[in-house]
């Protein structure tokens, strides 16, 4: 693990910010959780109110979902609803509403049992990308808006979005440079410790602070990677770990790969840069946030083009030598869209592609193991020979 | 006493879930051994490994590296180096047979098919997941519950038209079979189906990995004929089963100990 002073400050983010939370709200600050990178923050911060990322990326509360829950359910949405069902979220403990999408069937579900517990507003998402998708998205953008209008009494004038995507897009810089100093080689930080800041930053109120925060750790990371610091050597096999949402908790996967000597140098998923596409600064703010999430390449889009280039890029931008996709036991989007991935990584990156489906429980660590050491042998008896 | 002049003698020590193998190799195989892992990989391991240096007469200080794989490589801290079996089958059916291009590999607890490209490198690989669809343990578990042993499964299977069975699950499989039986239906029939549902389960995972001529069958239950020759109809290609098909992966393995103490190469 890195050991530097910003570091620590945002790993315990997660952990120090429930008390922070709790004494904003006293003071009559507004809190608004998220699951999902469709959710627009910049209605909500433009409301004045502050978006938290909600948790689901633990196995913990998972017996207690499937009380109700399907077991054959994926384990994010059985996580996200362990957590509410259990009150072991502060996040959600102190929301005053919460922000949801119809991504999959299953979460849409899901977050009919939700409402139950916690007031909540679901923004019916488009499964396609066209033009007829995009004035229904930008419909919902505006039943969203109203929505937090009318709950906090407040007016989002065009100036505040204006300022609020300013503040977004500033958020979303500031993630990408820290990824991309990644793509050094060897890269000056483990996937595990990236991973760690990509999760634990969206847990913090202050955007401004984790800002700065952030952009701390990224010159410090370029300052040991110009002076060659590095966990890893130059011939250190490096992923790009594509697929669904990791965090920390959920990361399995990533402790295997690095355990058996690789290097994650990149994650696609969408904490990771899925994330970094900055909205349209010019034009309508509410046509522009319509076009930008829209454009998010989640597998639960058909089709899903976006996500083949995005791959695609990341493999060349990050050197990997090899893409290992993750997708969750009975996610179905994401499971389906490995055989078009792998076709798409074979016929244009020609790198080595492996798919893992598993679930959050330890139960397959061994497994795993055999899989992606054999990927790893493979990949380094490619760069030997 | 093989001769002196025979160059670096290595040792690859394959400790399945089933049955542990070890291969001492030389210019070509001088010994080999098997034994059942039972609970305790590691004394398993270590017993192989004498009786293997026993069978080829060589004493364990001319070993130049002693390579581990399989499940329990974790377990024996005196190997030089621990490989999976997925690198180590793909070797020694290279070494075996250059015209591999496909590994089929059943063991105790997994199936898995390997694509091999032209230098005999792993190019793509799938493996059943934790399930016990497809392996060496289902066909035990199916042979058990007919109460024949696993060469008499084989060999009344080929007797017979197979009886479809729609489940691959381990347990539901058995419930299934256990009904058959209730209704009265022929056994030889039932254990063509058994095999047949072997068959289907490596057909799910060669739609992944396609399965390229030529196709080499490896691992324990390689052994049994009977077997072959319906996964082979079944699959409608042509297997090609090596002498010792169980030794496979040890042999991957000791050829590993070959390329790091020589500039040795299987090629």
């Amino acid at each position: 693990m890195i050991k530097t002073e910003t570091f620590a400050e945002i790993s315990t983010l997660r952990e120090r910010n429930p008390l922070v939370l709790k004494e904003a709200r006293e003071n009559g600050l507004r809190v608004v959780g998220t699951y999902c990178l469709y959710s627009p923050v910049e209605l909500v911060v433009a409301a004045g109110a502050v978006a938290v990322s909600l948790c689901g990326t633990s196995q913990t509360p998972i017996p207690a979902a499937e009380k109700i829950l399907p077991r054959n359910l994926c384990p994010l949405i059985k996580s996200s609803y362990g957590f509410a069902v259990t009150d072991t979220c502060p996040y959600f403990h102190f929301a005053d509403l919460i922000l949801a999408e119809t991504t999959c069937d299953g979460k849409k579900k899901m977050y009919e049992l939700l409402s139950a517990m916690k007031p909540l507003h679901v923004m019916q998402l488009p499964q396609t990308q066209d033009d007829t998708a995009l004035t229904y998205w930008t419909g919902e953008m505006l039943r969203l808006k109203r929505r937090l209008e009318e709950m906090f009494g407040v007016e989002i004038t065009e100036e505040k979005l204006r300022e609020a995507i300013r503040l977004m897009n500033d958020e979303r810089r500031s993630l990408q440079a820290l990824q991309d100093v990644c793509r050094h080689v060897p890269a000056p930080i483990s996937g595990l410790d990236m991973l760690t800041v990509l999760h634990n930053r969206g847990f913090s109120c202050d955007k401004r602070e984790v800002i700065e925060l952030v952009d701390r750790l990224t010159a410090e990371l370029q300052d040991m990677a110009t002076a060659g610091r590095s966990p890893y050597t130059p011939a250190t096999p490096r992923i790009l770990l594509s697929g669904v949402p990791i965090g920390i908790g959920s990361d399995k996967v990533v402790r295997i790969i690095e355990d058996c000597g690789a290097s994650v140098v990149c994650f696609e998923s969408c904490t990771a840069y899925k994330k970094v596409d900055p909205v349209a600064s010019d034009g309508d703010p509410l046509a522009a946030l319509a076009e930008r999430y829209l454009r998010v390449p989640c597998s639960c889009m058909s089709p899903n083009q976006g996500r083949m280039e995005l791959v695609e890029k990341l493999v060349r931008d990050f050197r990997a030598d090899g893409v290992v996709d993750l997708t969750w036991q009975a996610c179905h989007t994401y499971n389906i869209e490995s055989a078009s991935l792998k076709n798409h990584v074979r016929n244009t990156s020609k790198v080595p592609f492996l798919q893992i489906e598993t679930d959050y429980s330890a139960s397959d660590t061994e497994q795993l193991k055999v899989r992606i050491e054999a990927f790893i042998e493979m990949i380094c008896r490619k760069k030997i020979a | 006493m093989p001769p002196n002049d025979q160059g670096p003698i290595s040792v690859g020590i394959d400790i399945g879930s089933t049955a542990t193998k070890a291969v001492v190799l030389a210019d070509r195989v001088l010994g080999q051994a098997v034994t059942p892992t039972g609970w305790d990989p590691k004394k398993a391991g270590l017993q192989v490994l004498d009786e293997a240096l026993e069978a080829a007469g060589v004493a364990q200080d001319r070993v130049g590296a002693i390579i581990g794989t399989g499940y329990g490589r974790i377990s024996l801290p005196i190997f030089t180096r621990r490989v999976t079996e997925i690198t180590c089958h793909a070797l020694g059916a290279h070494f075996l047979h250059p015209a591999t291009r496909t590994v089929i590999d059943i063991g105790g607890q997994d199936c898995k098919v390997i694509a091999l490209d032209e230098q005999g490198a792993v190019s793509d690989f799938i493996m059943n997941d934790k399930c016990a669809a497809g392996t060496g343990r289902f066909l035990q578990v199916m042979a058990a519950s007919l109460d024949v042993s696993l060469e008499e499964l084989g060999a009344l299977a080929a007797t017979a038209e197979p009886v479809p069975l729609s489940s691959m699950c381990t347990v539901f499989a058995e419930s299934e079979v256990i009904g058959l039986l209730a209704r009265g239906v022929e056994k030889a029939g039932i254990a063509a189906g058994i095999i047949d549902t072997i068959a289907r389960r490596l057909h799910c995972l060669a739609g992944k990995v396609p399965l390229r001529d030529s196709v080499i069958f490896t691992g324990g239950i390689a052994q049994n004929c009977d077997i072959c020759e319906k996964i082979a109809a079944s699959l409608s290609t042509e297997l090609h089963v090596p002498a010792c098909p169980q030794f496979v992966g040890a042999l991957g393995a000791a050829l590993i100990g070959h390329e790091i103490t020589t500039s040795f190469s299987p090629e």
